[in-house]
This record gives C-alpha cells, sequence and structure tokens, in this order.
C-alpha cells in the first residue's frame, strides 16, 4: 500500500477505475435511453482516465477543464474512454462524450481535492479512496435499483414487436398520445384488473384492522403485565415468525379444499392476518416497552382500569408505532402471493398479485405482465413514499433492538 | 411479631395481573394456534400417509337417475335407471344405500331383491364397494295417468345415498415411503446444497450490500431521503412485480441484459441466465441480496446513527486514518447488530420461497427445499411426500432457532 500513497500514483489510479466506472454508467445509461450502441472501451479508459487524474490533481481549474474537453473530442473521434457505435445521432454522441468526460473530470476534482502531486499521507489516501468508492456507491446502487423498475415501466408502454426488434429501445413515442397506455386500458377493461385492485385494498385493509385488534392487547400484555410464561411466550412469537408459509400453506390447502373454503375472500382474510399478528405484536411491544410506565400508573392510581390506559393513554402515545405497523402489514398483506396463489383459482376473485401471476402465460403480450407489476406496484410505492418516515422508525425500532 | 418473612406466592393483585394478560392475549394465542399449531400438527401427521392430491377428496358414490323406455299411454313400460359407481378408483366404500321417492303415478312391478319398497320410499342396500365398483340398477315400472298429468320424473326427486369411506387423511394406514422417497438418492443431497449456496450466500451478500449502502447514507446531504427512500424500493414492491421485471431483464430472447452485453462485446450469443446450471442458482442468490439488501441496509443505518460522534473526533485527534476508524471503531459497534441480522435473514432465506418459485420454478438446479415441498405436493401430486419435506424443513428451523435463541438472548436479552 505504500508505494500508492503518492499523488502520481494514486491520481491516476483512481483517474482509470472512475473513468471506466463513469463510461461504463453512461454506455449504459445512454444505451437504454436511446437504444443506440454505446460501450466503455477499456483501452480508453485506461488512457485518458490517467491523464484525467492528473489533471484533477489540486492546482488551477483550467487543468481538469480543458482535460475533459479534450476528452470529449477524443471521444467523438472514435479514440475516447466511450466508443459510439455508428449512425449514433450526433446529439446523442455529443450526450455521451461530454458526459463521461465531464463526470469523469468532475468526480476526480472532488476525490483529489488533497491529493499533492508528491508523496501523501495515510490519512488523505484513504480519504480520496473512500470518496472514490462512495461515489461508485452511489451509481452502482442507484443503478441496480432503478434499471428493473425502468424496465418495467417502459416495457409497459411498448408492444411485442417493438420488445423484440430492439430489446434496448426503450425511447417512448409520445406522439402516440393516450395509446401508450393501452395495456393498462386493455388490463382494466378486459382482465378485471380494476376488481382485483378493490380486492387487494379490501383484504389488506381488513387485514390491518384484524392484525391490530388482536396485536395490541397481545403486545401490551407482553410488554407490561407481568405474568408467569412471559418470556417463553415472548420467545415462542417470534419462533413462530420463523415458520415458512410453504409449510403453512400446505395443510391450509388441504384444510381449505376439505372445507369448502378455497377461492372464497372470506378464507383469505381468515388466514392474512394470522399471518402478520407474531410480526405486529412484536413491532409493538418493542414500542410499549419503551414508553415510561409512570405515566400509566399515574392513570391507575386515579381510578382507571387497565383497559382504560390502554385505551386512553397508551394508544395515542404510541400512533406513530401503530402507523408504521399499520404500513407494514398492509405492505405484507398486498405483497402476499404464495397463499393468494394457491387459494385462490377463480378468476373473478383474484388479488392483485394472484392476477399478475394469471398474466404470465405465452399467449398474453409481456407488455400486459409488466403493466400489471406496475398497477400493483406504485400503490404501495406511493403510500411508503409518503410514510417513509414511519415505515423506517417502526421496522428499526420495533422489530429488532439494535 | 415473630413471623415477619416476605409473603410467598403470588398475591391477589398479581393473579389479578396474570389473569388481565391472559385474557388479552387469548384471541391472538387462539388465533395462531388455529392457523399456525394446527397446521404444524397436521403436516407431521400427513408426512407419514400415503396421500396424493386426488385422495383430498373421499370417495362417494356418484349417482345418476333418469328414466328409460318409450311411454306415452298408461299401461306403458318404463324403468327408473340409477347409474351409480365409486368415485374412487381404489378406496372402497362400506354400507352403500340409496333412498328415493318414486313419483306418483309410477307402479313398481317388479324390484330388485336388494331393494324394498314402503309406499312411495324405495330403499335399497348395496353391502360393501370396492374401489371402481360400478352399478346399474333398473327398476320396471307401469306408468298410470297420473304420472302423465303431473309430469314430475324420477330425477326430479333427489336420491340420499349413505356409504361410510375411510378418508386416507383419517384412517390408520401409515407408511414412511415418503420420508424414503425424501432422502432416496443424489436429488436430497443436491436439493440441501443448493439450499445452503442459496442462503449462506444470499445472507452474507444482503449483509454486505447493506453494509455498504448504509455508509453511503450515514451522513447528511441534500436528497439523502430521497436516495434511502429509493434503495428500499426492491424491498417495498411486490415480489410477483420484481420478479417478472428481472426475468424481462435477463430474457435469452429480448432481454435488455444480453443486448447489452453483445452490444459491449462481453458476450457473442445471448446467456440463459435463469435457464442453465450454474448460472441460474447465482442468479436467484443474486435477486435474493438485491430484494433484501435494503432491509439489512435499513437496521444498518438506524444503529450507525446512534453511536456516538465524539468517539470518532476523538479518534481522528489521535491519527486514526478512515479506514482504521471503520476497522477499529465502527464494526465492534455494529457487530451486535451484524450477527442479529445474520441469523435472521439466515432462517428467513432458508424459508424462501416465492422468489425462486417466480424465478425459475426450481429448475436449472436452484431447487431449494422450499421449492421442494412444492413441487413433491403439487407437480408429482404426492402430498405426503411434500409434507416429509416440509418436517425436515421444520426440522432445520428448530435447529436454527436453538442458535438463535442462545444467541439472541445475549445480544437483546429476551
Amino acid at each position: 500500500m505504500k508505494q500508492l500513497r503518492f499523488g502520481y500514483v494514486t491520481a491516476p489510479v483512481l483517474g482509470v477505475l472512475w473513468t471506466f466506472v463513469i463510461a461504463l454508467t453512461v454506455a449504459i445509461a445512454m444505451s437504454f435511453a436511446t437504444g443506440s450502441a454505446f460501450r466503455p472501451s477499456g483501452l480508453g479508459a485506461l488512457i485518458w482516465g490517467a491523464g484525467l487524474g492528473l489533471a484533477c490533481l489540486p492546482g488551477p481549474v483550467w487543468k481538469p477543464v480543458a482535460a475533459g474537453i479534450i476528452v470529449t473530442i477524443a471521444a467523438l473521434f472514435g479514440f475516447g474512454p466511450i466508443a459510439i457505435g455508428n449512425g449514433v445521432s450526433g446529439f446523442s454522441s455529443l450526450m455521451g462524450a461530454a458526459g463521461t468526460a465531464g463526470f469523469a473530470a468532475f468526480g476526480l476534482w472532488i476525490m483529489l481535492d488533497e491529493v499533492a502531486f508528491g508523496p501523501i499521507n495515510r490519512h488523505v489516501f484513504e480519504a480520496a479512496i473512500i470518496k472514490f468508492l462512495t461515489g461508485f456507491g452511489y451509481i452502482f446502487f442507484t443503478a441496480i435499483v432503478l434499471i428493473p423498475f425502468y424496465v418495467m415501466v417502459l416495457t409497459s408502454l411498448k408492444n411485442q414487436a417493438e420488445l423484440i426488434q430492439n430489446p434496448l429501445d426503450f425511447s417512448v413515442d409520445l406522439s402516440k398520445g393516450w395509446d401508450l397506455l393501452r395495456s393498462y386500458d386493455e388490463l382494466f377493461t378486459q382482465f378485471n384488473f380494476g376488481t382485483y385492485l378493490v380486492n387487494s385494498f379490501i383484504i389488506s385493509v381488513l387485514t390491518v384492522f384484524i392484525t391490530l385488534l388482536f396485536a395490541v392487547p397481545g403486545a401490551y400484555a407482553v410488554a407490561r403485565l407481568r405474568f408467569r410464561g412471559r418470556a417463553a411466550f415472548s420467545r415462542s412469537i417470534l419462533l413462530i415468525y420463523m415458520v415458512p408459509m410453504i409449510v403453512l400453506a400446505l395443510p391450509i390447502y388441504i384444510a381449505f379444499s376439505m372445507l369448502g373454503l378455497r377461492n372464497s375472500l372470506g378464507g383469505i382474510i381468515m388466514i392474512y392476518p394470522v399471518t402478520t399478528i407474531p410480526v405486529a405484536l412484536y413491532m409493538l411491544q418493542g414500542y410499549f416497552r419503551g414508553l415510561p410506565a409512570e405515566i400509566e400508573e399515574a392513570g391507575l392510581m386515579d381510578g382507571l382500569s387497565r383497559l382504560k390506559v390502554i385505551w386512553k393513554i397508551t394508544l395515542p402515545l404510541s400512533l406513530p408505532a401503530m402507523a408504521s405497523v399499520s404500513l407494514y402489514v398492509f405492505m405484507i398483506a398486498w405483497n402476499e402471493f404464495l397463499l393468494a396463489f394457491m387459494l385462490l383459482d377463480d378468476p373473478s376473485k383474484f388479488t392483485l398479485t394472484r392476477g399478475i401471476a394469471s398474466l404470465n402465460s405465452s399467449e398474453i403480450p409481456r407488455q400486459h405482465l409488466m403493466a400489471g407489476s406496475v398497477i400493483a406496484t406504485v400503490p404501495i410505492m406511493v403510500l411508503f413514499l409518503g410514510l417513509e418516515r414511519f415505515m423506517t422508525k417502526g421496522l428499526t425500532a420495533g422489530s429488532v433492538k439494535g | 411479631m415473630s413471623d415477619v418473612s416476605p409473603p410467598k406466592g403470588s398475591g391477589p393483585l398479581a393473579r389479578l395481573e396474570a389473569r388481565l394478560a391472559w385474557g388479552l392475549l387469548a384471541p391472538t394465542i387462539a388465533a395462531v394456534a388455529l392457523v399456525v399449531i394446527l397446521p404444524l400438527l397436521a403436516i407431521f401427521w400427513i408426512s407419514i400417509k400415503p396421500v396424493s392430491l386426488s385422495d383430498l377428496r373421499a370417495p362417494e358414490v356418484v349417482i345418476r337417475e333418469d328414466i328409460r323406455g318409450d311411454y306415452e299411454a298408461v299401461g306403458d313400460e318404463a324403468a327408473i335407471r340409477y347409474r351409480l359407481r365409486n368415485s374412487s378408483q381404489d378406496q372402497p366404500i362400506r354400507g352403500v344405500t340409496i333412498t328415493d321417492t318414486i313419483p306418483q303415478g309410477l307402479a313398481v312391478f317388479d324390484l330388485d331383491p336388494r331393494c324394498a319398497l314402503d309406499g312411495r320410499a324405495l330403499f335399497c342396500d348395496f353391502g360393501d364397494w370396492d374401489g371402481g365398483f360400478r352399478e346399474t340398477l333398473m327398476i320396471p315400472v307401469m306408468v298410470e295417468q297420473a304420472y302423465l298429468d303431473t309430469n314430475i320424473r324420477p330425477q326430479d326427486t333427489d336420491a340420499t345415498v349413505t356409504g361410510r369411506a375411510s378418508s386416507v387423511l383419517t384412517n390408520a394406514t401409515f407408511t414412511f415411503d415418503n420420508f424414503k422417497r425424501v432422502f432416496d438418492g443424489d436429488e436430497f443431497w443436491s436439493v440441501l446444497w443448493v439450499t445452503l449456496f442459496y442462503t449462506v450466500f444470499g445472507t452474507i451478500g444482503a449483509l454486505l450490500f447493506g453494509l455498504f449502502a448504509a455508509m453511503l447514507l450515514n451522513k447528511s446531504f441534500k436528497g439523502q431521503g430521497i436516495l434511502r427512500g429509493l434503495y428500499l424500493f426492491p424491498y417495498v414492491s411486490p415480489v410477483i412485480a420484481v420478479a417478472f421485471a428481472w426475468i424481462l431483464l435477463f430474457d435469452p430472447f429480448s432481454g435488455s441484459a444480453n443486448a447489452l452485453l453483445i452490444q459491449m462485446g462481453v458476450t457473442q450469443e445471448a446467456i440463459n441466465f435463469f435457464g442453465q446450471r450454474p448460472l441460474a442458482l447465482i442468479m436467484v442468490t443474486l435477486f435474493e441480496i438485491w430484494r433484501y439488501f435494503p432491509l439489512s441496509f435499513l437496521f444498518i443505518l438506524a444503529r450507525m446513527q446512534s453511536i456516538d460522534s465524539d468517539m470518532y473526533e476523538a479518534a481522528d485527534m489521535d491519527g486514526a486514518s478512515p479506514f482504521q476508524q471503520f476497522w477499529y471503531l465502527s464494526v465492534p459497534q455494529l457487530l451486535g447488530i451484524l450477527s442479529v441480522l445474520f441469523l435472521l435473514r439466515f432462517i428467513w432465506t432458508f424459508n424462501k420461497f416465492d422468489d425462486i418459485f417466480l424465478l425459475t420454478g426450481g429448475n436449472a438446479g436452484t431447487r431449494t427445499l422450499t421449492v421442494n415441498v412444492y413441487e413433491q405436493a403439487f407437480a408429482v401430486s404426492n402430498i405426503g411426500a411434500g409434507a416429509a419435506v416440509a418436517v425436515v424443513i421444520f426440522g432445520c428451523l428448530l435447529l436454527f432457532s436453538f442458535f438463535f435463541f442462545r444467541f439472541i438472548s445475549q445480544e437483546e436479552g429476551l
């Protein structure tokens, strides 16, 4: 490591790595946006990255700017860190070349902020490495998270022929207007997705209510009241949380087949809350323990009964926890697939996830499948982004205390 | 003042409190017992029964009734025909009887010896039937005017059938064939190996990714909230939606990933990501990491934010480099949450079914134990074998939770 700790070594090495990362990112982004041929060039990144790294060492600002412009021009002529295929439009080429050079130079300028040309100390060296890793991390995670969703949304707007012709071309032809949303329209008019949406919503909301109805008293008992077997009980909740669904699904399937409860939303509503009660109970009891017991004791002294204490003191105090538990339970119920898949066969009673599963056949075009996925994903995303704060807090504070 | 000693046992207040506690817990216990404990017991029962999917319906007598013969006027002869069969091909039904009402205006003039007529009520006793047994019973009748007038045909009144069939689920036939099937041959070991690979690498990968992501977001900057929300997307969206998005993305014929790889010159021809060994297993493990790193990320981030920043300032003053600070300060602080997460995620990944089922259906060397339950029970239609696999899973789970509780009791004081 010691040999690396010279500005004239660190800068080119980081330069090469970073330039390649940026070239790859820009190539993928431009390919996905335009469908044209962009690819990173290893050799280009090696040569130009080293140069950029040296140019971006602290010094006058014109150096990195000039280096960036030179790399852009080199890329446009086909010798840069990004290779642009023939027949790519001038604007896209310029975007790709300038984007690569610009982001590479800008990132390096920040990374090498304190790195001197000569020997550098360990602190400065590691700070530069960490800045590189941070930049790489942001790009990496954003890319891996966004790409599948990007593909999902844009596939739903295209048609089968376009998809097979160029799988990379996700450009959306806005001149089509409302026709872009044809898959969605067909799902709602021909495939009954309106009903599925309503079914899923009703089931999820009912699951939330029933779960809370069971879990709140239970969680309070485990958190506050002293009784023999409390520790054992609190453990067995966790244990039940760990029983795999497929193990339960088999006997439930058999029992429902015999009782004639298959194919009924009532049967689903009987099962879903029980799968979420242990989680909810565990999360809530964690929160209840954190509430000061003194307030409740004061309530008891003033003549309230235990149940009144729960209703008038504990519940209002734990509204944030209730919100996060509700959100989490709603998410589980909304996303649940296995039980819906096994227990529902009648297309008029499907939930959204079961409805999507039924779209997975070779006779139904892919864009319908993706449109269905978008329909199922958007509501939970909206709800979640709106209440993200609760979710984050509830998940971490309640379920596993760090 | 001689007997001053602390009270023994529990006092009335403590008893009251305990009673209230059990009262509050009772609904939960009842519901969980019904939907979790009972099915678990059922799994053990079924695993030693020779049950297949078709046995779920108990054998019953299928009956069809109609009237045969040309009859137009009073005095014509006709016959009431009962076609009966045992719905099961191999299960016997014992003590089969039918009871029916002969419609007004049909005079029975010849009766099968097994039947008896009391007024209009017909009762026939067929004794025991073997599996696959069929029988056609003809009852010749004379048509009278009343029949022609009322137009109530024999099939308009439903015949009542009785018969005792022992369902294989409740009888006393037991077998260890299911377990023999499960453990037999190389298949079990390959399934176990796939499960372990998936679980171990899925868990560790998700933890490392989560740690990395948490370190990225463990500072406040503009857009931190947005990024944090964005990084949780894989976890909160429905598994079926993201699984199909992955399948589409990595499709060998029209997938964008292949098009991209070919364009970049990484590969010459399309790769069948979810269809060939051992790539399919690696892909489903990557999917698992992708989908669950947000969960580890959330927990690790929460723990990181609760670490005192004074410590880092002190370390900075003492000249510790950033990597040293990470290794000697952050890692020891995070070790607790990391190990709890590892155990939890290990168990949950082990239990995971939907992801692999949706991505590959257990093909191309990705069949884990949980997928094997479904495969045996529904694809091969052998419910008993599926239950046997489930029992094996449950055994593993008990083993894991033993470690889990030994460990987590120290970690959390549960």
